[in-house]
């Protein structure tokens, strides 16, 4: 993927060079018509088009802030209510990701997620252990939270 | 225009004082130190990102000035808390301090217990 942004790249300084212009709107003129020629020549390369690991990242942040709100609301509901009745638990939760900064996002985002809190990573980097804030309604609704951002990791990740 | 601005910008402040306030009273009211966890690293990381980016508005649209390290600093915080918050509850947890009346807390002890044996 930083091989075809590069690539991409220099492709924008040989249109400045062959254009005899050296402005960034020429620069973005040869950018883009570099990405049309990568996007031809795309089966060429042993990554996928790198356009669409951007598109997967942004999705990404979208949902990382989407869940940052809704986990306010949470929080702020559990604690302004008048009686504390909630049930706190730690679970286990199995993870299919293998790379470490694929983990480390994870726990990142499930720590943003409404009500969960990562405590510990297991040596093996394949069970984390989750404080969950209300454990009964949690479980299952957390679990599929989870496949959604474990499929856009992965997206990203691929 | 300025007037619109002023508003959003007021708005903002107000739901990042606000956040902290209740990140306030959290942690005062919740029973543990798990508990109080989820409040402090919640709603003060999104009371304080609210915040800036009023900052950043104000400056912005009203003086014309642009400034990236409030931008910066929102980053920072977004990456950095989570991790914090992740790191005291280990800590906590390693140096044996006991959870509040719980339901299912067993998952990482067995797993604990069964390694010790």
């Amino acid at each position: 993927m930083a091989f075809q942004i590069l690539l991409n790249v220099f492709l924008g300084f040989m249109w400045m060079v062959m254009t005899v212009s050296f402005e960034p709107a020429v620069f973005l003129k040869g950018y883009l018509l570099g990405l049309l020629i990568i996007y031809i020549f795309r089966n060429l390369f042993t990554s996928r088009f790198y356009l669409l690991r951007i598109v997967a990242v942004l999705k990404l942040t979208y949902i990382f802030i989407r869940e940052l709100i809704s986990s306010n609301i949470a929080v702020v509901k559990t604690v302004l209510k008048p009686k504390l009745d909630m049930q706190p638990g730690i679970f286990a939760y199995p993870t299919i990701l293998e790379k470490n900064w694929e983990i480390t996002l994870l726990a990142n985002l499930i720590t943003l997620t409404p009500g969960t809190l990562v405590i510990e990573v297991s040596s093996d980097n394949k069970i984390l252990y989750v404080h969950a804030l209300d454990i009964n309604d949690a479980q299952e609704s957390i679990d599929s939270i989870k496949d959604t951002f474990e499929k856009a990791i992965l997206e990203v990740g691929r | 225009m300025t007037e619109i601005v002023k508003g959003i910008v007021g708005l903002l402040i107000a739901v990042g004082v606000l956040l902290h306030l209740v990140a306030a009273i959290g942690v005062i009211r919740l029973p543990d130190v798990y508990t109080r966890n989820h409040a402090a690293s919640k709603a003060a990381t999104l009371g304080i990102m609210v915040i800036l980016l009023a900052t950043f508005l104000y400056f912005y649209l009203i003086n014309g000035q642009f400034n990236s390290r409030i931008l910066l600093g929102i980053a920072f915080f977004f990456l950095t808390s989570p991790v914090a918050g992740h790191l005291i509850g280990r800590a906590a947890y390693n140096s044996g301090v006991k959870l509040w009346d719980k339901s299912v807390r067993d998952d990482l002890k067995t797993s604990r217990s069964s390694k010790k044996e």
